[in-house]
């Protein structure tokens, strides 16, 4: 069991890293742009915009938690 | 070579480059401190075991249709992207420490050197098992961004060609030197990479979502170009920050 904790533990902290709301944004960002997409209406710029808001909100996690 | 062709390669290159600069330092430490055999086979042992993923995952990866291929990729690039991207902002604004190779080499061969002597199968144990998990840790790095990027643009092999290009080039250089290589200029190319995970993981995440990009596969350098402004602003304005906190205490203290 600890074996297979220490698997996953290692794939979390590989893909998801230190913040996982980074994570969660992300996802919710990508679900938004398929839902504009899929009312036909342009949604290429939606994920660029979001991203830049993602990165801020990290960004100011780790300067606070530094 | 198409512009996605050409930033595939140049990425696999970067990304690769980096890691294999890593984990250069790991068996250089293992091979000094403990002999030169152990730090080989545990090299050898991971480039075996990394390989068996490659050929197990490549043609697995082949098999997805590519919108649900590109809409679990770009999402996947973008999560791992954006940790690069953050750790570079925030090492370039002050906020944290830059990434030394040398510092990391001297702290690894004293660490070989203080463990003690454990012989298994004719090799040194802590030697092989240091240079194995150094590699293989940096390795699925590598793995990872040449499946994934190379699957996603529909071209496994140019991105490998990127990643054999950046193992010659650095395994080259760290025979000749034989020490870290420490004038690499790692903490830019390691923003580069960063840069350039995000660019690929907003195109690709937009693209599977269903999303149409104006101008097809040339809209990745209009993409690449609002993350290295975007990011180039909040180095910016972290750094003004940072100076400020630092004057405060100072004037405090």
């Amino acid at each position: 069991m600890s074996r297979l904790a220490a698997f996953g533990r290692f794939w979390w902290d590989f893909v998801i890293g230190d913040d996982w709301l980074v994570a969660v944004l992300v996802a919710a960002a990508i679900g938004a742009t398929a839902i504009v997409a899929a009312a036909s209406v342009a949604a290429w710029w939606l994920l660029p915009l979001a991203v830049l808001l993602v990165l801020w909100v990290s960004l100011r996690r780790a300067i606070r938690s530094a | 070579m198409s512009t996605g062709n050409t930033f595939l390669v140049l990425s696999a290159f970067l990304a690769s480059a980096v890691e294999m600069v890593e984990a250069l330092t790991i068996v250089l430490a293992a091979g000094l401190a403990r002999g030169w055999r152990s730090a080989l086979a545990g090299l050898g042992a991971a480039t075996v075991a990394l390989a068996i993923a490659v050929a197990a995952l490549g043609p697995a990866l082949t098999v997805i249709p590519l919108q649900a291929l590109r809409l679990v990729v770009g999402a996947l690039l973008l999560v791992f992207g954006l940790q690069w991207l953050r750790k570079a902002i925030l090492r370039a604004s002050g906020y944290k420490a830059l990434h030394d190779e040398d510092a990391i080499f001297a702290r690894e061969l004293a660490e070989a050197r203080g463990a003690g002597k454990d012989e298994r199968a004719g090799v040194d144990w802590y030697g092989f098992t240091l240079a194995f998990k150094g590699v293989l840790l940096e390795g699925l790095e590598v793995v990872f961004i040449v499946l994934t990027f190379g699957s996603a643009q529909g071209s496994i092999p140019l991105a490998a060609a990127g990643a054999a290009g950046a193992l010659v080039l650095v395994a080259g250089v760290g025979i000749a030197v034989r020490a870290p290589l420490a004038r690499v200029p790692e903490n830019a190319m390691k923003f580069a990479v960063g840069l350039m995970l995000t660019t690929f993981g907003i195109f690709w995440a937009a693209e599977g979502a269903g999303a149409d990009w104006p101008g097809g596969d040339a809209s990745l350098l209009g993409v690449l170009g609002f993350v290295v402004l975007s990011s180039l602003v909040l180095v910016r304005l972290l750094r003004r920050e940072r100076r400020l906190q630092l004057r405060t205490a100072e004037m405090r203290a």
